[in-house]
């Protein structure tokens, strides 16, 4: 009797054990590393959107933690470090400054599986995904020319990387289509997110008449100005039309959310393999905001450019690309510049008088 | 024409934190406290601030906010170094580092809410004048208040008996002190009065300059009003210069940007900073120039004895 | 009745050695009362800031290596400090430190040198600190400016020098334009003492100028130069010490201190010069220097105690979800009650009853 109860007691404590860590090991703890403050209203915001919708949809099974304002420097390999070791098993880095530190980490942690946006580093354990945030700056590109009654629009960008290049590129070849004698003037603030500063370049370029404003940087503080002065502009990374809902026309939204609840269920359900995932507006990675306060040709128009990229019919890179020296440059996609290239740009495309800063 | 109007609208909207600010630094250091924690009492106004107009949509409260955060914060740095006589330098300091913390966790609720920016002046006639128009009529309260305030401590500092013991305490605390003048009193006074404007600077930013609130969206502009004090010799009326000249740098280092000159945005915005360090140099040469140099006792410990 | 400020007769002794226990007893009860106000346990915020950094080899290691440069820093401020010169413009000699060094190894990246590139490195650095640091000493000296506004002016300086060098010439050409050097070569790197972690020499570097500062405080007679110029400036001109000359002094070591400390850090755990090389490391060993007594074994202490909230503060951040900036309130809460404590060491307060009545209208 007392060997069976002992059996019994043993075989129940094993079943309850087994049941209580399966029952741990299946709720998935996932971490987010955010450059900025979550209520920036644009590029960390979209991320934490995206994060919240996947807890929405995966509910119990996931746990998330979020650790924001963490500075592109040696604090941020401390940071993700940390989250592996609280036991998160899918970590996201949100910002390209990120890049070695999650490489490193991710080294250490072979069993911790790491999404890098933006990026182009990879290991067995560590992917990268980004948007093609260049087919929305095309459409952004084209409306402006039809809205734009002075040609000059006014472009208020970040740091001379190749995503904010092939963005301005973009735009300018997508404005020249409607006016081939477009202009378009540049203030590099040298920050992702600093309201003020954004606020003074939008003021300075308004001053000097542009009557168009888009940026490559993540607060609605440009937005905000364009609404006191009375002109239009673009939002960046959300809709931001709440800060201009006169001013804006459309914004490129950073769609995140699909992304994230995808590489969850990977993991979940022991698929998840590193890849490269470049999603834009055909897998709606990146999503336009309503077109608004334009006329309804102006509408039409966009939506059908629109159209024509999703289906491929239209690429914004499409050859002959001149740069501005007037050299025209190797096509090696064929009829469009691959994926290389775009990643790489390091040239303004005719049109822009200013040089690239550094170079 | 337009340009340039448009150039100095935006110069006297970034000047004018910088010219609240080191009008109630210069206050404090005229009677001879060296308070460095600008930056965290101006941050905790932009809060404050922000939370005041908020709450009850009017930027008049906001406003007020600004200024009982800042000269709260302050009676925090008084108490320390008029009551316990500790060292200035260090506790400037940490009040900085407290208040950018302190504004960081009130703050954090209120990011990404708008509230309506503060009111722009509109006269009729007046306002829509050409070149001068919008520059002297069309500018928000804050403004108008800063020009008000330099002339106001103008006056006081050298046309008010009260201004004159002021200076006296700065400039000799010990003899000040003989003479019977209470010198902890007056000084608990000025860095009350130094705190409330930078509360009040700080929230001018929330609430006129980008009306919403994001951590540390002071961006060093209390350090740089601490430049400001001493770059104008401690002299109100040159303060004011002061103030407009630093704006301006900041303003033109982007409008250069945008006409493509190419000179290195790094350099001009040294520029406010070298200056000032070429100006101490000059100033402190002709130390016996009445009216010209630094307040004597400044940043010296005061304990009178019995 | 009224509540005054009295000199002591002597130091109290009793205070001194209560002191730093008093502060930090009431910073954690004003921590406790934040953490309430927050929403969370105090127990459990308390021990996730301060007990549990402590409790793996890990987290030990990251606070050694946040805790190297804050010591380097704030025993060289310690030795300003002690002469009553003020040197707020650490932040900035230590980012003209990690320039000059980082020169060297921009120049020589890539083109196979040998082992000297890096203790060259760290002299470079050093040497550059200290030229920067003496322009504000030298400008009090021989001018009679603020040295504390001067050496805080070129902390911007400094800083839009280094941005403009990264964003520029010194650009990595194979970096996408990124505002960063190359990463440098393992030669030009300062050596892990740890396989794999990021704990480095600079540690052991730190540990030895704690050693070399309190010999110097304690033993020479520049040491004694330096604590008499504070403590007794008319005495020390009596007992003919230069002080002019010492102002110099103190500058340029901790020029150099803070200079070297600048040039490990970006050839350590950074590997490469970047904006944002510092958050500000130059400022917090002000606090560091204070709150360790500006004694380079209490500085050594302090530092690693900071560097514990730091740490702690990032966990906290993770497991409760407190926000960053609650660490710092708590330091700039420290540094209030430490001060404070400090006072009374050399003042009390006294209840009086007669009021000393001010003159009126005179002179």
């Amino acid at each position: 009797m007392k060997k069976f109860c002992l059996a019994a007691a043993a075989t129940f404590v094993t079943l309850a054990a087994a049941t209580l860590g399966a029952h741990a090991a299946d709720k998935l703890k996932v971490g987010f590393i955010y450059l900025g403050p979550v209520g920036d209203f644009g590029w960390t915001y979209q991320h934490e959107v995206g994060r919240q919708n996947m807890v929405k949809a995966l509910g119990d099974k996931i746990e998330t933690t979020y650790l924001e304002n963490v500075n592109e420097g040696p604090d941020a390999e401390r940071a993700i470090e940390q989250l592996a070791r609280a036991g998160n098993k899918l970590i996201f880095t949100t910002s390209f400054g990120y890049m070695d530190p999650t490489l490193k980490v991710a080294k250490r942690f072979p069993n911790v599986f790491f999404e890098h946006a933006t990026g182009f580093k990879r290991a067995p354990n560590m992917s990268t995904y980004s948007g093609r945030f260049y087919e929305g700056r095309y459409i952004q590109g084209v409306i402006a020319a039809k809205m734009s009654k002075k040609g000059v629009l006014g472009y208020i960008a970040s740091f001379p990387i190749p995503e904010v290049i092939s963005g301005i590129n973009a735009t300018l070849l997508g404005a020249q289509t409607i006016n081939p004698n477009i202009k378009v003037k540049i203030i590099w603030v040298n920050s992702w997110f600093d309201p003020g500063k954004e606020a003074d370049a939008a003021k300075a370029l308004a001053d000097q008449g542009c009557d168009v404003l888009m940026q490559h940087t993540d607060s609605p503080a440009a937005m905000q100005i364009a609404a006191q002065r009375g002109i239009l502009a673009f939002g960046q990374d959300s809709d931001m039309i709440k800060f201009g809902p006169k001013s804006q026309l459309t914004a490129i939204i950073d769609n995140w959310a699909p992304y994230y609840e995808q590489r969850a269920k990977d993991v979940l359900d022991g698929t998840w393999k590193s890849t490269d995932t470049w999603g834009g507006l055909k897998s709606q990675l990146v999503v336009m905001a309503p077109y608004t306060n334009m006329p309804d040709d102006v509408k039409a128009l966009a939506e059908k450019t629109q159209a024509a990229i999703e289906d491929g019919s239209l690429h914004p890179f499409k050859c002959p690309i001149v740069d501005q020296d007037g050299k025209t440059i190797e096509c090696k996609g064929g009829t469009h510049l691959d994926d290389g290239q775009i990643l790489s740009m390091n040239f303004y495309v005719k049109g822009v008088d200013e040089k690239i800063p550094g170079k | 024409m337009a340009l340039l109007e448009a150039i100095i609208l935006s110069v006297i909207a970034a000047s004018t934190p910088l010219l609240l600010a080191a009008a109630g630094e210069l206050v404090a250091e005229r009677s001879g406290v060296l308070n460095l924690g600008v930056e965290g009492m101006m941050i905790m106004g932009a809060a404050c601030g922000f939370a005041g107009a908020y709450f009850t949509g009017s930027t008049f409260v906001g406003a007020l906010a600004g200024i009982i955060a800042g000269a709260a914060l302050s009676l925090v740095f008084a108490a320390l170094t008029l009551g316990l006589a500790v060292n200035q330098v260090a506790t400037g300091l940490a009040l900085t580092i407290l208040g950018i913390g302190l504004s960081g966790l009130i703050g954090a609720g209120f990011v990404g809410q708008r509230i309506t920016p503060a009111p722009h002046l509109d006269i009729p006639f007046l306002t829509d004048l050409p070149v001068v128009g919008h520059i002297l009529f069309g500018q928000d309260a804050f403004v108008y208040f800063s020009i008000l305030l330099v002339a106001g401590i103008w006056w006081f500092l050298y046309r008010t008996r009260g201004g004159l013991i002021l200076r006296a305490v700065g400039d000799n605390h010990t003899s000040a002190h003989a003479l019977g003048y209470p010198v902890l009193k007056i000084r608990l006074l000025a860095v009350l009065f130094g705190g409330g404007c930078a509360g009040l600077a700080g929230a001018y930013l929330p609430l006129a300059y980008t009306p919403f609130f994001i951590p540390g969206m002071t961006a060093g502009r209390g350090w740089i009003a601490l430049a400001l004090v001493v770059f104008s010799s401690w002299l109100p009326v040159r303060l004011v210069g002061g103030a407009y000249l630093f704006g301006a740098v900041t303003i033109l280092q982007l409008h250069t940007q945008a006409l493509g000159l190419g000179i290195p945005s790094q350099l001009m915005s040294s520029l406010p900073y070298l200056a000032t360090v070429i100006v101490l140099v000059l100033i402190s040469r002709t130390r016996a120039t009445a009216g010209s140099a630094a307040p004597a006792s400044l940043g010296m410990v005061f304990v009178p004895d019995r | 009745m009224q509540l005054v400020l009295e000199r002591r007769g002597e130091r109290s002794a009793l205070i001194a050695i209560a002191s730093p226990l008093i502060a930090i007893a009431l910073t954690l009860i004003t921590m406790s009362i934040l953490f309430a106000l927050l929403g969370k346990s105090p127990i459990t915020a308390l021990y996730i800031y301060f007990v549990q950094p402590l409790t793996d080899s890990y987290t030990l290691q990251e606070i050694a290596v946040k805790a190297t440069p804050l010591v380097m820093i704030g025993v060289g401020l310690s030795l300003c400090y002690i002469a009553n010169v003020w040197n707020i413009g650490a932040e900035g000699q230590f980012t003209i430190g990690a320039v000059a060094g980082s020169w060297l190894a921009v120049y020589t990246n890539g083109t196979g040198v040998g082992y000297w590139v890096l203790p060259v490195m760290l002299l470079l650095g050093a040497a550059a600190g200290a030229l920067y640091a003496m322009i504000p000493a030298i400008c009090k000296v021989r001018f009679g400016a603020s040295e504390i506004l001067t050496s805080l002016m070129l902390v911007y300086v400094a800083d839009l020098f280094m941005d403009y060098l990264v964003r520029g010439p010194w650009r990595d050409p194979h970096g996408l334009n990124f505002p960063t050097t190359a990463d440098f070569d393992p030669v030009a790197t300062v050596p892990a003492l740890i396989e794999g972690s990021r704990l480095h020499a600079g540690a052991i570097v730190a540990l030895i100028l704690v050693m070399l500062a309190t010999v110097l405080l304690g033993r020479t007679i520049k040491g004694f130069e330096i604590r008499v110029v504070g403590a007794a400036p008319k005495a020390a001109r009596f007992g003919g010490f230069n002080s002019d000359q010492l102002v110099i002094f103190t500058f340029a070591v901790s020029g150099a201190l803070a200079g070297l400390a600048g040039i490990i850090e970006v050839a350590g755990p950074i590997g490469h010069l970047q904006p944002g090389i510092s958050p500000g490391y130059g400022f917090t060993a002000i606090i560091v220097a204070f709150l360790g007594r500006l004694n380079p074994v209490g500085i050594l202490i302090a530092g690693l105690f900071l560097a514990l909230t730091f740490i702690g503060g990032e966990g906290a951040q993770i497991s409760l979800k407190v926000p960053l900036d609650l660490t710092k309130v708590f330091q700039g809460i420290l540094l209030f009650y430490v001060l404070a404590c400090d006072s009374l060491i050399v003042y009390r307060i006294r209840l009086i009853t007669t009021l000393r009545k001010p003159a009126h209208g005179t002179a």
